[in-house]
């Protein structure tokens, strides 16, 4: 297979390009995602190639335009809204929770509602408290939908061409700090990745490190530091939170008999918590210390950058955590 | 607040108009028979009455195709019953049985038949109205001329979604018809302490889209205007608005006697402009039927709902086994 280097973005833009080329009834809204290309550029010359019916540029009305998408979906569509700012999600909760993820099960089983959310996340850029949230967690509560988070250009690829050709609604949340930054190699032959496939980015024996989304690189780059002190890490992208797979996380805490879970999300009631009940309840005869839980501070995120990169984990905590971890192992 | 638009009443076939009658019977029995078998117990939760307003649902579900669609409201099994719906297995859904038309997982606010075009009733206030204007959305892709409907109350206006929809609607020419059924009271307060402006056709024509308002006790109106507004629809001249004035009997539900925040006088005042009482003198004094046909088509209609009963009580409620399907395709 040849591959070639392309951002998380470009990735993005490739699923969906190759989507709209062969589902007919696949189409794109969203604010600015038409002839602009996108605020993030994943949509860059889609409207040229597919037009405006098909790459929408909608009012500034998430509430109006996912309400719609709903509606399309029921009758055959397969919309794929764009949240430009993940946090503007909370203007179109009650067409997420209330419609998109029961009517299915409120009309037992009349309708498929396929709808691809696609919604950033992440802090980390000094954009305030209303630009940098990171709110999968409230997504994963929800029955009815799937969750995805991904965090190279190779994942984000193939697990969007999943999610757009699921019947079911997915939140798709892309990590906007990773649209540029993050390179990685992407095949040019097609291929899809399932959902609830966990993904071993680095294979260890000392620590289980689970990290989701852009969290993955810092947590690479921690399982470097503690490589150094002999420290040997595997870490774990579980890639979607609906389905979850519980498994791969399991084996590999019975496997290290200890866990950090490192999350942009807030700690209080999050991914993290539910994480660590997962590898609480399936791994308890393994464990040598409680599951550590590494998310956002449980404050609204600041702007100042000395604030800011307080509240998110880095590798610095990460390695922090582990070293917890492993005293706690000790003791 | 309300100024009824002039509207040319259309010539109406004999038996468009039996129909017409007997969905409003239906309708009307409906109601009346899932209260009594609410006060008996033979329901789990409550209802949302409809009772008295059957000429809107009717008068609008009888202007459109069997491919249209509709989006209805938490007081919605007019809307139901007006598309097309059976009254068998809605009795079934009210009393969560397996027979139910949503096999008992969406209850009395969540009925709904998409193979009659029925997306759904809905219990989110305007929640309807999102997935109407979808529906809009596929049906102008599809190029068919077939058009969407969404039912909503006078409370529902004041939701920001029926806005948002409404500027995408008119941009994007839409074959969206949006019905308000003012019934005058949202939930427990009168409309108009609620509802700034000059009514709502000056909000649709803000917004871009002409509107249409009518006395909703008048069947043949609500129809007639209808038949206009979707007919605009199937050219691709875009959305409208259809206000329809009317009252429900009862309470905001059945454990609402809606008499503390209405008077005796209010009640009866509509009550004298029952629709389905004027359309009788109207179907009498057309020579369309009979005293003795309507006497009839009454007895019938008691029947069928008195055996749905009996045969939604009689069905299975749903196996535990089933609560864990359909929360994903």
């Amino acid at each position: 297979m040849s591959t070639r280097e392309l951002t998380f973005a470009q990735a993005i833009r490739e699923a969906l390009d190759e989507e709209l080329a062969r589902d007919p009834n696949l189409f794109i809204l969203g604010e600015d995602v038409g002839a602009w290309g996108g605020v993030f550029r994943c949509t860059e010359g889609l409207y040229e190639k597919y037009g405006p019916d098909r790459v929408i540029d909608t009012p500034l009305s998430e509430e109006g335009f996912v309400g719609l998408a709903v509606g399309a979906a029921m009758t055959g569509m397969h919309p794929v809204p764009e949240i430009m700012f993940g946090d503007f999600i909370t203007l179109a909760m009650d067409q997420i929770v209330n419609q998109a993820a029961k009517m299915r099960y409120m009309t037992g089983g009349q309708v498929k509602v396929p709808i691809t959310f696609r919604a950033t996340m992440g802090a980390g850029r000094s954009s305030g408290a209303q630009h940098s949230q990171s709110w999968h967690a409230w997504f994963a509560h929800v029955p009815g939908l799937k969750v995805v988070v991904p965090s190279t250009p190779y994942d984000a690829k193939g697990l969007l061409k999943t999610a757009l050709r699921e019947p079911n609604p997915v939140v798709f949340f892309e990590d906007k700090v990773m649209y540029a930054k993050i390179k990685g190699p992407v095949p040019e032959e097609e291929y899809t990745i399932p959902f609830g496939k966990a993904d071993i980015k680095r294979e260890g024996s000392d620590i289980t490190l689970v990290a989701l989304s852009r969290m993955v690189h810092p947590t690479l780059a921690a399982a470097e530091m503690l490589a150094k002190e002999g420290i040997s890490a595997e870490v774990i992208d579980p890639r979607t939170l609906t389905p979850l797979d519980e498994e791969t996380l399991i084996q590999s805490v019975c496997k290290t008999g200890g866990a950090v879970i490192v999350d942009e999300g807030y700690n209080r009631f999050g991914v993290t918590a539910e994480l660590a009940a997962v590898i609480a309840y399936g791994a308890f005869d393994y464990l040598d210390a409680p599951v550590e839980r590494l998310g956002a501070m449980d404050v609204p995120i600041p702007f100042s950058p000395p604030l800011e990169f307080t509240t998110i984990p880095d590798e610095q905590k990460i390695v922090e955590r582990v070293h917890k971890v492993l005293e706690g192992r000790r003791r | 607040m309300e100024r009824l638009s002039q509207i040319a009443e259309v010539v109406v076939d004999r038996d468009t108009m039996i129909e017409m009658y007997h969905r409003m019977l239906l309708a009307r029995a409906f109601e009346e028979t899932v209260f009594d078998v609410y006060r008996r117990g033979w329901m789990p939760g409550l209802a949302h009455l409809a009772d008295g307003q059957e000429a809107v649902p009717v008068g609008v579900c009888m202007a459109l195709r069997p491919d249209d669609t509709i989006t209805s409201t938490h007081r919605g099994h007019g809307h139901i019953i007006g598309k097309g719906g059976q009254v068998e297995p809605m009795m079934a859904e009210v009393m969560g049985k397996a027979t139910g038309y949503c096999r008992g997982k969406g209850g009395e606010m969540h009925i709904a038949d998409v193979k009659l075009g029925i997306l759904g009733a809905n219990g989110i206030v305007g929640g309807g109205i999102g997935i109407a204007a979808g529906s809009a959305f596929t049906a102008k892709r599809e190029g068919k001329g077939r058009v969407s409907v969404a039912f909503f109350g006078d409370g529902a206006i004041n939701q920001g979604i029926w806005y948002e929809t409404a500027n995408m609607a008119v941009l994007w020419k839409l074959p969206l018809i949006y019905v308000c059924e003012n019934n005058q009271y949202t939930e427990y307060t009168n409309y108009r302490k609620l509802q700034a402006g000059e009514g709502l056709v000056a909000r649709a024509e803000a917004m871009g889209m002409p509107g249409l308002e009518v006395d909703g006790n008048d069947v043949l109106a609500v129809y007639s205007a209808t038949l206009e507004m979707v007919e605009r629809a199937r050219r691709g001249e875009g959305p409208s608005m259809l206000v329809c004035h009317t009252f429900r009997y009862g309470g905001h539900h059945v454990g609402d006697p809606g008499t503390k925040y209405r008077t005796k006088e209010e009640i009866e005042e509509w009550k004298a402009k029952d629709p389905i009482v004027r359309f009788e003198k109207v179907l009498v004094e057309r020579g369309v039927l009979s005293p003795g046909d309507i006497e009839e088509m009454h007895s019938k209609v008691e029947k069928r709902l008195a055996a749905a009963v009996e045969a939604g009580r009689n069905a299975p409620y749903p196996d535990v086994s089933e609560v864990t399907e359909h929360v994903y395709a």
